[in-house]
This record gives C-alpha cells, structure tokens and sequence, in this order.
C-alpha cells in the first residue's frame, strides 16, 4: 500500500494512465486477441475466484473473522440466481444478481451472528454449519433446483438488456464488469469508516468497543458484504463460467481453496485476492502441463490429481514460512525496487 | 407408544460411536494445548496410519508387527512436521498456523493414497459384529469394542498426564510457554513429544475407524466429527473433549432418528454442529475451556 501512493505523488497522472491503459487491455485487447480456452478456462474461472476472495478477505483480512464455509455463500448466490430467473422472468438478469447477493447477504448475517459472541476457531468452526447446511439443503429440497433429482442446475443464457452473452470472450466480458464494479465498490467501502471500523475490530475488539465503534453492525455489515460479494462470485461461477452446477461442487474444497487465495494473496488487501487467485487458478494448469511435457504418459490422471495436491500443500507451507504477508508482501517489494529508482531520476 | 427400548439402543449406539468422537478430538486437544496450533491436518495423519496399516499387513506382516512399523513412521513423520512445518512458523498468527496444517493435510492426503494407493482397504481386526443383547437391548459388539479400546487409551493418558515428568512438562507448557521456558523445559523437545503422542492417537483412532468405514480418503473427513466435539468441549480440555464427543454422538443419533425424519434424513452431517452452535452462544468457550481473558 506504501508503494503506490508514493510513486503516484512522484509521478503526476501515472495512476490514471495506468488505470486507462489496463482498462483498455481488459476489456479491448484481451477479449478481441485472446483464445477461447484463455478465457472459458483461464479468466473467467480467475475472476469469479477473484471476488470471491475479495468478498473473504473483506471479512477475515479486514475485520478478522474466519470463515471457512465460504462456498455455501457461493452455493446461495448461484442457486439464488437461478431461482430468480426461473421464478421471475420479469426480472432483468442485473437485477436478479442484485437480489441472489442480497440473499445471500442475508444468510451470511444470519451465519454471522455467533460472532458476536465467538472468537477465532471457535468462531471458524461454527462457520462451518454453513458449509454443510447449505449443501445438505440444496441437495435435499428438490425446490432449489427445480426438482433436479441430483440438485444440478443449468445456467440461463446471460443477457443484459437484449444483449446476450455467450461466447467465451463475452461471458468474460460480463465477469470483469461485475467484477470491477463490485470491487470498486468494496473499496469504496473499506475506505470510509465502516472499512476502519473492520480493522479496529480485528486489531483490538475491546479498545475498538472502549473508543466507540458499534460492534454488532460492523460485525454484521462485514459478514453482510463478504456474503454479498462471495454471492455474486457464485453467481458468476455458475453461469459465467461452469453453466452447469451442483451442490457438491460448492464444497468445503472450495472454501479451503478461497481461504488459501487470501492467505497466499496476502490478507486485507484487496490486490492480493487478485494476485492470490492468478496464482490459484494458473498453477494447476501449469503444473499439469509441465507434468505432462515432464513425464509424457507415464502417470494417469488419478497419479497427477494426487501430485498435484502435494504440491499445491508444499507451496502453500512454503510461502507462509517464507512470506506470510503473501504474494502482495513480495509484488510490493519488486515494485519498490523498480518504481522507486525510476521516480527518483524523473524529479 | 414410546418405544423406550429403542430410545436407549439409539441412545447407547450414539455414545459409543461418540467415544471414537472423542478419540479424534483427543488428538486436537493435545496439540491445541501445549502449542496453540489447531492441527487440520490430524484427519490426514488418521488417514496415513490406517493406509500404512493397512497396506503392511497386506503385505504379509502381522498385526503387532504393522503395528509397531506404522507407530514408528508416525513418530519419524511427527517429528519431521513439527521441524520442518511448526518450527518456522512460531510466533505466527493462529490463522496462519491453521492453514499450514490445511497444506499440511493436503500433503499428507495426497502422499498417502500416492503410496498406497486410492482404492478401499478392509481392515478386519477380528471383532465380529454380531450385535449383544444386554436386557433385550442390542448393542454392537464392535462398537463396545472400540469404546473399551478409547477409554483405557483416554485414561492412560490422563494417567500419564497425571504421574509422570513428561506429562507435568505438558502441562506446564500448556499453562505458560514463558514460564516453562524460563524453568528450563525445553519447549522444541516437549512439542515433538506432544506431536508423537498425539501420532499415537492418530493410529488408535484411524484403526478403529478405519475397521469401521473401510480405510480409504474419506477417513479423513473425520475431522469434520471432531470438529463440532472440539468446539462443544474447548479447544483446550482434554475431559471436553471427552464428554463433547459422548454428547455428541449421543444428539446425532438422537437427532438423526427423532428429528432427522421431519425433514427426510441427513441432518447428520450438520445437526452436531448446530447443536455445538448453540451451545456456544451460552459459553463462548466451550463447556470446558479456558476462558479467553484480553488484555489492554
């Protein structure tokens, strides 16, 4: 965080430019110049993941409150989605995203409730009833899923205001504007008080009570807005970029996997849930690449799903021996080490 | 009308399978106590033990032979995390520390069904499951068994805990690091003793139920079992655990045949945790643990 201003101050209109120039690359040369498989198997699935950390990091980064049953949230957000478009027609597909995360804010709040007594693991674990009780519903209440008998849900066609989204490039398109909206958003959030009052909850609860920040709302607000944006990324995570769902796919892997973004991301900043999930979705990819350029055909699949958690565990053991601050710790330093020479010849 | 004899057969089969409960959650509390770390990773240490097991004595060993070889590649692999994984990480936040153990059991999941395979081992360990009528009660015989087995270990331990140097250097580490360290315990010796211990409970429990479930991956979802007995008892009390683990087992059997049919079954998965949920909003800390005193 210390880096960027700095060079900003250094460099008049460098923000902006980098802003535009990143902007123009998301969402012109990317969708126009990249491959299918980059964007159905690459960044949509990155930016869904994304948000979703976006929405834990709110709450455990910022207002530190664990919560391992962030694929329930996902789970809410998706279902949710698809109830308001097969129930209400009428709704415009914005809309029902909307409402899908309001709901699932709703049960987020209501999950969040044990905070106000709980702390740390025990707060964590109970996290967990989410976890399972989302899925044993969804599994179990043929309702959700329009009568599904295995609770599997088709994904609508996305369409906003006649526009319908359903290439790769374009689902990936409708990913980043919500993506960018909803983070732009959160940032907004974190910025004014209700984003200091997170931090004085989860730096000192008591000295935060003693100096007069209301801690049932802003636990509750933080528990509401990591739902809500965790909801969304649901949402895109089902129709965006699997189309075809099931409860079972929403499991505490999931969570773990959302939890491990944050970590390795780098907790409370809302650029490590980015870096953190590049790294997430990117890796596996490589790694079975290289396994199978390594080793041709050596290894079935099985043999490569279970190398593969091997490594994903060591790194993850790694990095927080080496840097517990995460990816974002290290991205800052680089930073540092290239921006701050060049400012300095520039003034 | 109530068919009491029934209630009590629900009631016995709950407890039982709750001392198997208490036996995972056991291995929690160990390392919670003395080295602040909830340790994830214990069901894939479960998991280990009962594929090593296993496998050895699918190899042609014998039991006491499997036995004691599985025992000694959980010391060597206790003592190797504890160095290599916890050392490190001293003086970390707790949430760090608990998703290294989430890598943690990633590794050793994967290593394990890599080694020795993913498919579904039997393990026989010679008790047969004719149920025992006990004043026209039926109760299983393995369940009875294993109980027996996880409550002399339970008691050993409180034994041992008890009467003997190690065990007052547990405690004492348990009760403060700083203290200990300053009367000269050696903190780095005590935690890989602890870890072993706990690796100990890990093969007891993970040949129990792996007997039970057959021994395959989803053994190591016993965690999650653990998981609502820890939060019931506290983190840090060996005699919570205990008690957590009879009580919930008792209300997901319970709950499983009396309320679970309300909404057409299944509520086993979550119903332990909502209880435990509960609970905890009457006392933070669990029945049993420690009160979490702030300083300012």
């Amino acid at each position: 965080m210390s880096a960027a201003p700095s060079t900003a101050q250094l460099l008049p209109g460098a923000g902006a430019f980098a802003i535009t120039v990143g902007a123009a690359v998301a969402f012109g040369a990317v969708p126009l110049l990249g491959s299918d498989y980059l964007m159905d198997a690459v960044l949509t699935p990155f930016l869904a993941l994304a948000l979703a950390a976006v929405g834990l990091n709110l709450l455990t980064g910022y207002a530190g409150q664990v919560s391992l049953g962030s694929a329930a949230f996902l789970a809410v957000g998706a279902y949710a989605t698809y109830n308001l478009h097969l129930r209400l027609p009428q709704l415009p597909l914005l809309v029902d995203l909307v409402l899908a995360g309001l709901i699932a804010a709703a049960i987020g709040i209501v999950f969040g409730l044990p905070s106000l007594r709980l702390r740390g693991f025990y707060l964590a674990v109970s996290t967990l009833a989410a976890q399972f009780f989302v899925q044993w519903a969804l599994t179990k209440f043929g309702w959700f899923s329009n009568d599904n008998p295995s609770g599997v849900i088709d994904a609508p066609v996305l369409s906003v205001a006649g526009f319908t989204f359903t290439s790769p490039a374009e689902r990936y398109v409708f990913s980043l504007s919500v993506v960018v909206v909803a983070t732009v958003l959160t940032q907004r959030l974190l910025r004014a008080q209700s984003g200091r009052n997170f931090i004085a909850v989860r730096d000192h609860e008591l000295a935060a009570k003693v100096i007069g920040v209301p801690l049932l709302r802003t636990k509750l607000l933080a528990f509401g807005a990591s739902s809500f944006l965790i909801g969304i990324a649901g949402a895109l995570w089902a129709f965006a970029y699997l189309r075809t769902v099931e409860p079972a796919g929403f499991n505490l892997d999931r969570s773990f996997q959302i939890l491990f973004i944050i970590i390795i991301g780098g907790l409370a900043s809302l650029r490590g849930a980015f870096l953190g999930a590049a790294f997430i979705v990117v890796f596996p990819l490589l790694l079975s690449r290289a396994g199978a350029a390594l080793l041709g055909g050596v290894f079935d699949s099985g043999v490569l799903e279970m190398s593969q958690r091997i490594v994903v565990g060591v790194l993850i053991i790694a990095f927080l021996i080496a840097e517990p601050r995460g990816l974002i710790a290290l991205w800052d330093r680089l930073w540092r080490a290239v921006a701050r020479p060049a400012a300095i010849r520039n003034t | 009308m109530f068919d009491y004899q029934f209630l009590i057969e629900v009631l016995v089969g709950g407890l039982l399978s709750g001392v198997m409960y208490s036996l995972v959650a056991i291995g929690f509390v160990l390392i919670y106590k003395t080295s602040g770390v909830l340790n994830f990773a214990q069901g894939a240490m479960l998991l280990f033990a009962a594929l090593t097991f296993v496998s050895l004595v699918e190899r042609g060993s014998s039991f006491p032979v499997a036995f004691v070889i599985t025992l000694a590649i959980m010391v060597v692999l206790r003592v190797s995390v504890e160095r290599a994984v916890l050392r490190p990480l001293v003086n970390q936040p707790p949430t760090t520390l608990f998703v290294a153990t989430l890598g943690l059991s990633y590794v050793i999941e994967g290593a394990a069904q890599l080694l020795w395979g993913t498919q579904v081992h039997g393990l026989d360990i010679g008790i047969s499951d004719v149920p025992l009528d006990i004043a026209g009660v039926f109760i299983s015989r393995f369940d009875l068994f294993a109980a027996a087995v996880a409550g002399s270990l339970v008691a050993l331990f409180a034994l041992f805990f008890r009467y003997t140097r190690t065990g007052l250097s547990f405690r004492a580490v348990a009760d403060d690091p700083f203290a200990a360290l300053a009367v000269g315990l050696r903190l780095p010796r005590v935690w890989a003793s602890v870890w072993t211990a706990s690796g100990i409970v890990a093969l007891v429990a993970g040949l129990l139920w792996g007997a039970r479930l057959g021994v395959q991956f989803s053994l190591s979802l016993v965690v999650l079992k653990a998981l609502p007995v820890l939060v019931l008892g506290g983190f840090d009390s060996i005699a919570g655990a205990i008690i957590g683990g009879l009580l919930i087992g008792a209300i997901e059997k319970l709950s499983e045949v009396y309320v679970g049919r309300l909404f057409g079954g299944g509520i086993e998965a979550w119903a332990a945790y909502v209880v435990a949920l509960v609970l905890l909003l009457v006392r933070p800390s669990g029945l049993f643990g420690q009160k979490l005193v702030e300083r300012v």
